[in-house]
């Protein structure tokens, strides 16, 4: 099932909190909902999830609108909201029946259900115990859980991640890209490791406004332009070397490093790669590179440059 | 109405589950047997074979206990969250309110159901008006409806279950006194209205035996009005925050 979201648009006061976003999604994607704190994710998913009516602009969930068809697009998303909130006096399972009876499964086939998001969260050991004696880890898995019980065609994360310790996290996000690979994920984040591992395609948003749109790697290398190179050259004068290595065609400024000897920071021109060039310099004159490391901007900076400005 | 009734499993069981329910039954049928029994003008002292003490006392204790009940209904569930889960599931706010609402009044129910035995007690000791005392639970019924509807529309304006409980006393106190107080004070057309307000008129002819489709009114439209306004209420995320 596809979600399109069309010029968005959530105004509180005078603030607009979602201000004219469009994007799309289409099944089997899973995509990273990026942004600063107070960005508008939140916002975005509490309008696609039908919990809040947009100011303007208008959500299509398949072939169903969020303004006329909330009870349909309700049955088919699965929605893990902010800050996961649970009823802290129930009983996983009875929680899970609950939920699975609200979202109208039929009577017979919940237990079964409810065996299988055991499962398939790891929540065997757990399952009797109250939710509010359970630890964050679990409580998210018990969020998630009640998220899948209803075997939903969309599924919306609001910051699954946070709180977790490194093995939860690994664990979660590999739930997560199993359950996607037949499903439309929507996951917010503000963690760039998390859209590198677990997205196929990330959206940035920034004061409410759509400032980014594609494929980690892609925007990764809108925001690299010209390539950067640290390399260390042995076995020559470092004033001959810096002199000559300037002289290339592909290299725009060449800087030494201050603090280790024989060691320069190329950068080169537009879309030129000077690897080659400043290997065949080296072999010419007897030099020998000992270290040769591209400099790759990470998700962290794309998402700096994008968000600061 | 499924949804409805999950709903209303769900809260009333969270009602035994956090004893609630269990004070409430005991603190209700304790009162109301001490005064309908053993103090006052109970039975031995009128000599009659009436449930009037009984309804007398359900009178006050309702509306302390019904705001007990409802003031953590909406309030929790802003202050937690719960309620986002809650409405983005294939449910309607007003399945939501009115599921709750059907939990208090169940609860209700069993509180009276466990009160029966005073009432075939006095049958057996003498003779007893029984549609007066089937009326008087019909009255106990409309009035705890009217205190539920108000208790679920202060709940859902805050995310604070003490001011909830506060609040809906205080708009109870105004039907239970206030504007009987007032009708007393005043003539004309504005007299009848307060009169007309005053819950303890109503309340008094339907557990004399009385069925006056007025008094019928009269508590249901107190109860569907706080209810609509709760949904109001939780309806304002649309438009605001």
């Amino acid at each position: 099932m596809n979600i399109s979201v069309e010029n968005l648009t959530k105004t509180y006061g005078p603030q607009n909190a979602v201000d004219d976003i469009s994007f799309t999604v289409n099944t089997g994607e899973i995509l990273g909902f990026l942004g600063p704190n107070g960005a508008g994710k939140t916002t975005t998913m509490k309008i696609i999830t039908c919990y809040m009516a947009p100011s303007q602009g208008s959500v299509r969930v398949g072939d169903y609108s969020i303004g006329e068809h909330a009870d349909e697009i309700k049955k088919r998303i699965g929605y893990l909201p902010e800050h996961n909130p649970l009823y802290k006096d129930m009983p996983v399972i009875e929680y899970l029946e609950f939920v699975a009876k609200l979202q109208g499964l039929a009577k017979s086939g919940i237990p079964q259900r409810i065996k299988k998001m055991v499962q398939l969260c790891g929540l065997d050991l757990e399952k009797h115990k109250k939710i509010g004696e359970l630890s964050k880890g679990y409580r998210q898995r018990v969020g998630l859980a009640q998220a899948l019980i209803h075997d939903p065609e969309i599924l919306i994360l609001d910051e699954p991640t946070t709180g977790l310790d490194p093995n939860q996290i690994v664990e979660i996000r590999n739930l997560i890209k199993e359950i996607g690979s037949e499903k439309t994920v929507i996951l917010s984040t503000h963690l760039m490791q998390e859209v590198e591992a677990t997205c196929s395609r990330a959206i940035i948003i920034s004061k409410g406004k759509l400032v980014a749109d594609g494929a980690p790697s892609t925007l990764q290398k809108q925001a690299q332009g010209s390539e950067v190179l640290k390399v260390t050259i042995e076995d020559g004068v470092p004033e001959d070397i810096y002199n000559k290595l300037q002289q290339l065609a592909t290299v725009k400024s060449v800087d030494l490093d201050p603090k280790r000897s024989n060691h320069f920071i190329i950068a080169g021109n537009s879309e030129l790669s000077s690897k080659r060039g400043v290997f065949q310099l080296c072999v010419q004159n007897n030099w020998v590179i000992t270290e040769m490391i591209p400099v790759e901007k990470s998700m962290e900076d794309v998402f700096r440059n994008l968000t600061l400005n | 109405m499924k949804q409805i009734w999950t709903i209303a499993i769900r809260e009333f069981r969270a009602f035994f589950d956090s004893l609630i329910a269990y004070i409430l039954i005991m603190v209700f049928l304790g009162l109301s047997g001490f005064f309908t029994w053993l103090y006052g003008a109970d039975v031995f002292y009128t000599g009659q074979a009436s449930m009037q003490p009984f309804f007398a006392i359900a009178y006050w204790t309702m509306f302390f206990f019904i705001p007990a009940l409802t003031m953590k209904m909406l309030a929790e569930e802003n202050n937690t969250g719960t309620i986002e889960l809650l409405l983005t599931k294939d449910v309607s706010d007003m399945q939501v309110i009115l599921g709750k609402f059907l939990s208090v009044m169940l609860l209700v129910l069993i509180a009276l159901v466990f009160s029966l035995p005073y009432y075939f007690t006095i049958a057996w000791l003498g003779p007893i008006d029984h549609g007066a005392v089937w009326c008087g639970y019909l009255g106990i019924l409309l009035m705890s409806a009217a205190y539920a509807g108000i208790g679920l529309f202060t709940s859902s304006i805050t995310k604070n279950q003490i001011v909830a409980f506060l609040l809906a006393l205080l708009i109870g106190m105004f039907f239970l006194i206030i504007f009987g107080t007032l009708a007393g004070n005043m003539t004309g057309v504005l007299g009848k209205i307060f009169a007309y307000l005053d819950v303890s008129g109503h309340y008094q002819s339907i557990s004399r035996g009385v069925i006056d489709s007025r008094d019928i009114l009269y508590f249901l439209s107190i109860s569907a009005l706080g209810i609509f306004m709760a949904q109001a209420v939780l309806a304002k995320r649309n438009t605001t925050n």
